[in-house]
């Protein structure tokens, strides 16, 4: 089932004018800039399909940023989100791509800062709920409702168990959980939710593993 | 957790319990919250909905100032003791208007069961509140009814007017409204079941073809009507009159249906509507506009 709770229909509150254009554009933003795990200097956002077509009108542009900035869905600094890049000196560019996505409302949003970026495309599929669906080129489907985790490692025999024994010892149990890789014996990336949060020991666990290239840990 | 309204309003009659009950019970099974915690979130987003509602009846416009002003003016009529219907109604239609208008001027509002529909809910809840002298607790208990029926359809069929278009947003709305309102009046479950099918039948096929794309033409009045609509449904439930076309077979429909509506009435801004000479002229207006404050 797509919609797990009462409040995914009854909710979000929020800032209008859209829950697809505007709540949901923020919190892919949202989920952006905590994949990236830190403040962007760099932000490049690419609108596709109806996002591509109505995002002034639903200040879809605004939104993202918002989110990219940290702002949560009911913030009321939403509508001034330009001014605010403006003031922390948060370089942002707007793109509208005509490719014709899977889903009509998809945003490819590409963070940069010292040291680092990332790429990633989040759907917003009605009511605020959002997916993410792509993460530095590997795709996936993360809905930030759970907490996950996304370990980047080589493709190889035993990673993926060395990761689970890890979870399964420490009692947390996995939601949902896929892999995907570039190709055989090279880049891959493995997203599991958890039913309970992961602490900053454990990760750091995972990340002592052999064939583990980088993790990220996404709270809700 | 229930997957159709066939189940939610069996489980409903089996236990003697109303729908909203079934909500809150499988909310805290699924999601591990107390029911405290659950009915004091539900309280808090009342707040925001009746806030949004007083708010909107002083009289708000949108940014791009194609829309505002409509709930005070029908505020207005009704004072004057020239308006043809009756009260509740009149309420409805007119929190309906405010709460979406202050949607499109960026307000803080409540996704009942998105952001373009959140007129219709607390449209008809604070009405019939006036007219059955509810308590704000009586009013977000119904919420749950509300959200079961919504929680259905976003499930089984869609709530995003991209997706399947108004039917989906204002569509699902009203069905919820319905079976929230007949709840409220002390209706069962299958009569809250009846309602939801009755509103959303009433719906199915509407394009989601704002103007410039904007969330402001038609949707603000649309809210309006899936208000009226689902008052009316829920007065044919509370009179024994059946849908012939089942719940579930209904929203089934709403499902194929979205699938099939052309991407030109699905949210684009590029069919219907938005692609009359005043759609196009609003659409330049305000793509001009945006280049200049660029």
């Amino acid at each position: 089932m797509k919609y797990r709770s009462v409040f995914d229909i009854i909710g979000p509150v929020m800032v209008g004018p859209s829950s697809s254009h505007t709540a949901g554009a923020v919190r892919i933003g949202q989920l952006a800039r905590k994949l990236f795990g830190k403040a962007p200097r760099e932000a490049d956002i690419h609108f596709f399909g109806s996002f591509a077509r109505t995002y002034r009108g639903h200040a879809t542009d605004v939104a993202v940023l918002a989110g990219v900035m940290g702002l949560t869905t009911s913030d009321p600094r939403i509508p001034d989100a330009f001014d605010l890049a403006k003031d922390t000196g948060l370089i942002y560019r707007i793109h509208e791509e005509a490719a014709v996505p899977v889903h009509p409302n998809t945003v490819t949003i590409r963070l940069s800062a010292e040291g680092g970026q990332m790429s990633v495309t989040g759907i917003s599929i009605g009511g605020g709920l959002v997916q993410i669906t792509r993460v530095d080129g590997f795709d996936l489907r993360l809905s930030g409702e759970a907490p996950a985790l996304l370990i980047f490692h080589q493709d190889a025999y035993g990673t993926i168990a060395s990761v689970t024994r890890i979870l399964a010892e420490n009692a947390i149990n996995i939601s949902h959980m896929e892999v995907a890789r570039a190709r055989k014996g090279q880049d891959a990336l493995m997203v599991i939710e958890t039913d309970q949060p992961v602490n900053q020991d454990l990760v750091r666990l995972i990340q002592e593993q052999p064939n583990i290239f980088k993790t990220i840990k996404l709270d809700i | 957790m229930f997957k159709n309204i066939a189940e939610l309003v069996d489980t409903a009659v089996s236990q003697g319990i109303p729908i909203s009950e079934v909500m809150i019970q499988s909310e805290m099974a699924q999601n591990g919250k107390s029911r405290e915690d659950i009915l004091n979130e539900m309280a808090e987003s009342f707040r925001v909905m009746k806030a949004a509602a007083q708010r909107g009846l002083t009289g708000v416009s949108s940014h791009s100032g194609m829309t505002g002003g409509d709930a005070k003016l029908l505020n207005d009529h009704i004072k004057s003791g020239r308006a043809l219907t009756d009260r509740t109604f009149l309420s409805a239609l007119c929190y309906a208007l405010a709460t979406n208008e202050v949607n499109a001027a960026m307000g803080l509002i409540c996704a009942t069961p998105t952001a373009g529909s959140c007129g219709v809910l607390p449209g008809v809840l604070l009405a019939a509140q006036e007219k059955l002298n509810k308590t704000d607790e009586d009013l977000v208990k119904a919420l749950f009814c509300a959200g079961a029926i919504g929680f259905v359809i976003a499930n089984n069929a869609m709530i995003s007017g991209a997706a399947g278009g108004c039917q989906a947003e204002v569509g699902s709305a009203s069905a919820m409204a319905a079976a929230a309102l007949v709840e409220l009046a002390g209706g069962s479950p299958d009569q809250s079941a009846q309602a939801a099918a009755i509103a959303l039948k009433n719906m199915l096929g509407l394009a989601c073809d704002p103007l410039a794309g904007l969330v402001e033409v038609p949707c603000i009045k649309r809210n309006a009507a899936g208000a009226s609509n689902a008052l009316a449904a829920a007065e044919m439930a509370l009179a024994g009159i059946k849908s012939r076309v089942p719940p579930d077979e209904v929203i089934q429909a709403l499902y194929t249906i979205g699938l099939s509506l052309p991407l030109a009435l699905r949210e684009t801004a590029a069919g219907g509507l938005a692609a009359t000479p005043t759609g196009q002229t609003w659409k330049k207006m305000l793509s001009q506009g945006c280049q200049q404050e660029d």
